[in-house]
Formats: C-alpha cells, sequence, structure tokens
C-alpha cells in the first residue's frame, strides 16, 4: 500500500528512485527500465510459491474430481470410460446413498445445535475472568487439541459393550447399558456425543470472548432498568454476540460435513449403514470398491454442500472486515 | 438473591437468607465444576488408567479405577508391538518439514498481499481465501490419483507437498502485517534496506505473536492428522504415529485395550506437553483465530 500511494502521489523523484536503486545515485534510462520490471513482477514473484501450492493441491484437484465423475475408472488401470452423468443418476437412485446423505446432515445438525448450545452455556457460565474459569477453560478445552484419532481409540474403549466403563457407570445407577457402537439406534447419537465433547470447549472459548467483548455499561442500564436476567440476556447479550454465534455455526458445520476419523476407526459405517457419511463413503467408493467416478460423484454432493456454507462464511467475513 | 434482599433489607433474617443462599450457591458452582473437570478429563484419566492395567484387570467387570498393580512393561510392549520409532520419525519429519515450507511460503505471500499494489491482487488473494474453505477430505481423491501419477504416493513428498502453504496463516499474517505503520516501512527504504532486511528486522519481530500462532496450530494440526497420512499412502513407508497407532486396534484376537492405550498415551503427550505448557498461549491462539 505505501508503495501505491507513492506512486499516485506521482513521485518526487526521491520516493520513486527509492523503490530499486539507493536515491543519490545517478541511473540510467536503461537501468531504471529493468528497476521498474523489476519492480513490477516482484509481487508475483514473491507469491508464487504459496499460490502454485494452493492451486495445484485444493483449487486444480476440485475440477479434476467434477471431470472424474463423469467417467467410470477404477484408479489403477489406463482406461477411463466416459459415462456422462451415468454415476450421478445411480447414485441418486440409490437408497443407501440417501441414507448417508441423511446421516451426514443429522450428524451436522445435532453436532452443531447441541456443541453450539452447550458452549454458549459454558460460555456465560465460565464468563468472568477468575483464575478457576480459566483453569476449567483450558479443562474444556483440552479434548479440542488431542488427536481424533486418539480420541476415536479412547471412547471405543469407554463406549465398549462389555467392560468399559460407561456401561458400569450406568450401571451403578442401575439403568442397563447398550452397545454403543453397535446399536443401529444409538451408534449415530454416539459419535454425536464424542463431536460434542472434543469442540464444546472450542465453542465456549470463543464465545467467552465475545461475551467479554460486550460493554460493561449497557448491563449497568438494564439493572437500573430492572430487566431480569432473561430480559438481558434477549435484548443485549444475544443480539451483540449473535455474529460470533454464526460465525460458529458456520465452522462447526463445514468441520462436520467433513467427519471421516471417528466412522473409519470406531464404526466403520455400520451398524447396518447407521454412521456412514458422505465422506466416508467417499473413502470406500474410492480406494474399497474400486469405483472412482461414483466416489467422485459423492464428492460433487459434498462440495455443493461445503460450498453453501462457504458462501455464508465469506459474507459473514466480509460485513465484519466492513463493520471494524 | 434479588427476592431475598427485597423482602428483608437490613433485618437480621435477610442478612442470614442472603448469606445461606450465597452459600449454596457457592456450593452448587463447586458441584459443576468437579462435574466439568470429571466430564473432560475422565476419559484421559481412563486412558491411562487403562494403560498401566494387566489384559485380564481391563476385561473384568466391573472395571476397576486404577490399576491394581501398575504394568510399565506396557509401555514398552506398545513402543515394540509396532515399529513405534519408525512412524514417530516419519511425524517428526513431516511436521518439521510442513513448519519448514510453511516459513518460507508464507511470509512472502502474506508480506507481498500487505504491502504491494498489484494487478489482480483481488483475485488471487480470492483464490487464496476460497481455498481455506477447501477441506482435505474433498480432494484426497483427485490427489491420490495426480500423486499415483506423478510416482510419490508412500513418500514424504505426498505428505508435506499439499502442506508446503496454508492459505490460512497467509490471511492470519497479513492481518499482522497490514498494521505496520508506513512510515517506519518508507524510513527503511530511505536507509537503502533491501526488501529481505526490511523483512527480518521489521515484519517479523513485529509479526512475532502471530507467527507463534500459525507454527503453534500448524504443528498441532499436522502432528495429529489422522486422514491425510491414512488415504495418500498404501503401506507403512512413510505413515505417521497416529495412523500406526490406530492400526493396532484390528487384530483378530479381539482389541488389547492395555497395550492400545499405551500407545495412544504415548501418541498424545507430546501434544499434552506442549499444550500443559503453551496452554494460556493456544487458547489465546484460537480464540484470537476464532476472532478475525
Amino acid at each position: 500500500m505505501p508503495l501505491a500511494n507513492k506512486a499516485a502521489r506521482g513521485g518526487d523523484g526521491i520516493g520513486e528512485a527509492s523503490l530499486a536503486t539507493k536515491p543519490t545515485l545517478v541511473v540510467s534510462a536503461g537501468r531504471r527500465r529493468a528497476a521498474s520490471f523489476l519492480a513490477l513482477i516482484k509481487p508475483y514473484v514473491v507469491i508464487a510459491p504459496a499460490l502454485i501450492v494452493l492451486v495445484v493441491f485444493w483449487i486444480y484437484p476440485i475440477f479434476d474430481m467434477a471431470y472424474l465423475s463423469l467417467f467410470k475408472w477404477d484408479l489403477i488401470s489406463p482406461e477411463m470410460v466416459w459415462v456422462g452423468l451415468e454415476n450421478f443418476q445411480n447414485l441418486f437412485a440409490d437408497a443407501q446413498f440417501w441414507q448417508t446423505l441423511a446421516n451426514t446432515l443429522a450428524y451436522t445438525f445435532f453436532v452443531v445445535l447441541i456443541g453450539v448450545g452447550m458452549g454458549l452455556v459454558t460460555a456465560i457460565y465460565l464468563r468472568k475472568n477468575t483464575k478457576t474459569n480459566g483453569f476449567l477453560q483450558a479443562v474444556v478445552f483440552s479434548p479440542y487439541v488431542v488427536s481424533l484419532a486418539s480420541v476415536s481409540l479412547l471412547w471405543m474403549w469407554i463406549m465398549n459393550k462389555d467392560y468399559g466403563p460407561l456401561n458400569s457407570i450406568l450401571a451403578a445407577f442401575g439403568i442397563s447399558g447398550v452397545d454403543w457402537l453397535g446399536d443401529p439406534n444409538v451408534a449415530l447419537p454416539a459419535l454425536i456425543a464424542i463431536s460434542v465433547w472434543k469442540t464444546v470447549g472450542y465453542d465456549s472459548l470463543i464465545l467467552v470472548s465475545a461475551l467479554r467483548g460486550i460493554p460493561h455499561h449497557l448491563y449497568e442500564a438494564a439493572r437500573l432498568d430492572h430487566a431480569d436476567g432473561w430480559t438481558t440476556f434477549r435484548k443485549i447479550t444475544l443480539p451483540l454476540i449473535s455474529p460470533t454465534l454464526f460465525f460458529l455455526v458456520v465452522v462447526d458445520v463445514i468441520a462436520s460435513l467433513k467427519v471421516f476419523e471417528t466412522i473409519q476407526i470406531m464404526t466403520l459405517g455400520g451398524p447396518q449403514n447407521a454412521t456412514n457419511t458422505l465422506v466416508f463413503s467417499l473413502y470406500q467408493y474410492g480406494f474399497q470398491f474400486n469405483k472412482v467416478g461414483y466416489a467422485a460423484a459423492i464428492g460433487m454432493v459434498l462440495l455443493v454442500l461445503i460450498g453453501i456454507f462457504a458462501v455464508a462464511y465469506f459474507k459473514l467475513l466480509a460485513n465484519r472486515v466492513h463493520y471494524r | 438473591m434479588n427476592q431475598a434482599s427485597n423482602e428483608g433489607t437490613g433485618t437480621a433474617r435477610g442478612v442470614q437468607r442472603r448469606a445461606v443462599i450465597r452459600g449454596a450457591r457457592c456450593v452448587g458452582r463447586w458441584v459443576i465444576n468437579v462435574l466439568l473437570v470429571l466430564l473432560f478429563f475422565f476419559p484421559f484419566f481412563w486412558m491411562l488408567s487403562s494403560s498401566l492395567k494387566t489384559l485380564g484387570e481391563t476385561m473384568q467387570f466391573p472395571p476397576s479405577l486404577l490399576p491394581a498393580d501398575p504394568q510399565w512393561q506396557n509401555f514398552a510392549d506398545a513402543w515394540t508391538s509396532i515399529p513405534f520409532a519408525h512412524y514417530l520419525m516419519n511425524s517428526v519429519i513431516v511436521t518439521l518439514a510442513v513448519l519448514g515450507l510453511q516459513l518460507l511460503t508464507v511470509v512472502p505471500a502474506a508480506y507481498a498481499f500487505s504491502q504491494y499494489r498489484f494487478a489482480g491482487q483481488g483475485v488471487l488473494f480470492g483464490i487464496t481465501l476460497v481455498t481455506m474453505m477447501v477441506p482435505a477430505q474433498l480432494v484426497f481423491l483427485p490427489l491420490f490419483a495426480l500423486f499415483a501419477k506423478w510416482g510419490i504416493i508412500n513418500s514424504y513428498w505426498s505428505l508435506i507437498l499439499p502442506f508446503a502453504t496454508s492459505a490460512f496463516n497467509i490471511f492470519l499474517l497479513r492481518q499482522t502485517f497490514n498494521q505496520m505503520p508506513r512510515e517506519l516501512v518508507e524510513a527503511a527504504r530511505l536507509d537503502g534496506a533491501s526488501e529481505l532486511k526490511i523483512i527480518v528486522r521489521l515484519f517479523l519481530p513485529m509479526a512475532k505473536a502471530t507467527l507463534a500462532t500459525c507454527a503453534l496450530l500448524t504443528l498441532i494440526a499436522t502432528w495429529n492428522d489422522y486422514f491425510w497420512p491414512l488415504v495418500l499412502t498404501t503401506n507403512d513407508a512413510v505413515r505417521t504415529l497416529p495412523v500406526g497407532v490406530a492400526s493396532m486396534r484390528a487384530s483378530e484376537s479381539g482389541v488389547n485395550y492395555h497395550i492400545l492405550m499405551a500407545a495412544n498415551v504415548l501418541l498424545t503427550v507430546p501434544i499434552a506437553i506442549i499444550y500443559s505448557f503453551a496452554s494460556k498461549h493456544i487458547i489465546k491462539a484460537f480464540a484470537y483465530v476464532g476472532d478475525k
């Protein structure tokens, strides 16, 4: 930006020359032209390493996936057979796909709803800046930094129907436990609970900083008006943290749509397809059933879902940048 | 509280009542605090406790809370039951390479986006922002096909190259670079300082906190990553620790949870150590990220 301003000012000679050479030097026209060409391409050269990586490994593959979704291919043989939209037709005619999509959406909905909801309750509980609260914040946040693979192995053991502690704790209260990961009715809620356990710390952390950002005099004014706790929350707290809530919803939705580790480690999509999700079936069709085109078609559905929320995210980002 | 003060302000009964309510609240808070700690730490406690039990003790009902006779041998068994050192080395190599390459690509890009004006800047920055939203779970299949064509499956390249830069870190660092006072940069230029010198002497010291944030977030994400090493490799050659440890669950004779949990403890310890030393910074880093 400083460079642009200097150029816009018309250049006082000193500022311009300082771009490439020392101002006191008398430089030839040729050298100056070479220098200005260098100055022109410099930004692109400097950005190139990062941008090449981003385009080759993150942008290009999206187009490649769209292309692959139009073929029948097993990933190994050199031959790719053009099938047009057949993969999508098969996909939309497959009851298992619809269940997988429904699982993914249900998982996302409940993880986000419960995660953000519990995050808010925890944040309100821990909003005051005290030593105890700082410690509790670190405790609640700790699962978030641990590898999802570790967390999955750990909860697989906790939810073991015969020897896991979860069922014995329930037994101590006289409740007979269930086969958490083996019962089709319980497996998906169990995975949702694990995800909430892992992310509620993050949600509450972000919300605590939002709550602490609310100007104190607003609450004092509310107290003078004899507003009760609920009214104060509804009229002051909620509107002021709603951008943060929306941010968390979008971030958590995108994170939930790509759920994979817990499923691949704990349930393999079962029992009876009850925990199969888009990413897991994308992985299965691509690498285990060798139907790359079909897998790519599943990927396109995922892309559309993520795309919707990415657009929402950028709208939000643009607004926040604008208002700050 | 409000009601109490309305009913009996000033009277002895009112004072007493308020004290009782305050006491009850205090106890209530303590109960909730203890429950919170139990809820979020018990799983880790269970991992640690199981890692020190015998196979027989993991299968008794009801389970014991603490191991009757701590089996430190479990950790040695976990270490030898899989090529642990090999996976560990792979994890260290991949994490360090990603961190190093990101420093080399992120800093220049963030500097250019923040300090230069050039044609197409908006589009290029737009591409950077869009990439932030593309999860690895979306692009692994085409990338596997691409890397197979390049012949780099089962090499470090396949695990490192896609993460050689980070759109998110570029975004974060650019925000910080934008706050650099313009006069300072111009003064440095007038003194004839080279661009490199300006970056190293002015921008990097100013952005220390952001750089640490980026490094910490990248370190945690790379060390913890299970998905990418799993899908982009087909054998053990360059697989990292999370994949190695998780592979232990797939034994035919049923899962030996005591050994699996010992391995899991070893996998979690590096992050736990980093977290315990830097928890304040990590928490701040995440809050800071969420704020952006």
